[in-house]
């Protein structure tokens, strides 16, 4: 079974539900923890521990400057403003380029062929005994979030049990995560912006046909805004986070909220238990 | 010779848009006919990678002067490449003024 941990809006607390809900799970089974935040990661920070690093590589043009004869082609058809061709040479922005692969099927000269170029990486570690936590880590000015997501959910693959920090947003990166995962956790606050982007990651959860369920964070009571949109579109309410002091410093100072209170251990198994019924019933 | 220059409306009374860019329009004048000729930015509202795009309008054309407010990095160095010289115009006024100006060096080249 794969949970995704999604919100929409950043900073509602994806990657503290998913740290404690990783933690108490591996207490029970070998559970895999993916940040797919790959622009962000920051799941590390709660587990810190010695890694180990791939490369992930991207597709790159590579051009052969005797074929070339400039005609232009390549820019004419790149969508992101990669390729600039001058007459007597080209300028290539590595940073911009997607790998789509487009340059080197509209090139009548047989110019161009694709290389490879590292556009991020894959941290290992096992923190804790049944965790294992694999990190996606986009390098500073890349795009290509989705290429370094989909080689970190790779690694993941196969596994019985893996939960996985969504990126925050509803674009490429959501979809990359959230696609053909058994069951998504939708984490929001009680707020008008905890609303509208709770409204688009659901609607995005919804096209890609994966069940879902909300988390309210800091709530202090006044929760109505979140409920009602739940019940208008039939969206379970899994659980009722409180707004506590002692759970936002615990979590500032990088500690795991399970090893330090133990009820939220017992608060986080029973989300686990929901979550898993669902996922697997399809729910 | 050619010279282009940043356009928030098709004509050269419009104001000068200050970004490259996402300019909405590119005026180009030729200096021997006298006239400015509007080309549509169809890059101003794309997502990205607009700026080596709409310096490749420019390549394509055969600019040799660029005026507009500011230029961004990617852009610029593909501007440099092609031996464009870009000149900075941010008073707020016509394509016609920014032309006026250019013609008694009133504006600053940008390296």
């Amino acid at each position: 079974m794969r949970v995704v941990v999604a919100s929409g809006k950043g900073g509602t607390g994806k990657t503290l539900v998913a740290a404690n809900l990783a933690a108490v799970v591996a207490c029970l089974c070998d559970v895999v923890l993916v940040d797919c935040d790959v622009e962000e990661p920051n799941l590390h920070l709660f587990f810190p521990s010695e890694k180990k690093l791939l490369p992930v590589l991207a597709d790159v043009p590579v051009f052969d400057t005797v074929r070339c004869d400039h005609c232009g082609e390549c820019a004419r058809t790149c969508q992101y403003g990669a390729i600039v061709v001058l007459s007597q040479k080209n300028l290539f922005f590595p940073e911009m380029c997607h790998g789509c692969g487009g340059c080197e099927i509209v090139c009548p000269q047989g110019a161009i062929t694709m290389g490879k170029r590292e556009v991020g990486r894959i941290e290992f570690s096992r923190p804790r005994a049944g965790l294992t936590l694999v990190s996606g880590v986009l390098n500073e000015r890349e795009v290509a979030a989705p290429r370094v997501i989909r080689e970190a959910l790779r690694y993941a693959a196969g596994h019985p049990l893996v939960i996985c920090d969504a990126p925050p947003g509803t674009a490429c990166p959501l979809v990359e995560t959230l696609e053909g995962a058994d069951f998504c956790i939708l984490v929001t606050e009680p707020t008008p912006f905890g609303l509208h982007d709770l409204s688009l990651a659901a609607g995005v959860a919804g096209v890609l046909g994966v069940p879902a369920g909300v988390v309210i964070n800091r709530s202090i009571g006044e929760d109505e805004i979140i409920w009602r949109f739940c019940r208008s579109e039939n969206i379970p309410v899994l659980w009722t986070i409180p707004f506590e002091k002692r759970i936002a410093e615990l979590a500032n100072e990088g500690k795991v909220l399970t090893d330090e209170i133990p009820e939220m251990k017992e608060l986080f198994l029973r989300l686990f238990a929901e979550v898993r019924h669902r996922g697997e019933a399809g729910l | 010779m050619i010279i282009c220059i940043t356009s928030k409306g098709p004509k050269s009374t419009d104001p000068v848009e200050e970004r490259f860019g996402r300019s909405p329009y590119f005026l180009f004048h030729d200096t021997e006919k006298g006239d400015f000729d509007p080309v549509t930015n169809k890059f101003a509202d794309a997502a990205g990678g607009v700026g080596p795009r709409a310096a490749q309008v420019l390549i394509d054309r055969g600019a040799k002067v660029l005026i507009t407010g500011n230029v961004g990095g990617n852009a610029l160095s593909v501007i440099q490449a092609a031996g464009i010289e870009v000149f900075r115009y941010r008073d707020g006024g016509s394509v016609e003024d920014a032309f006026q100006k250019y013609q008694k060096g009133l504006l600053g080249k940008m390296a």
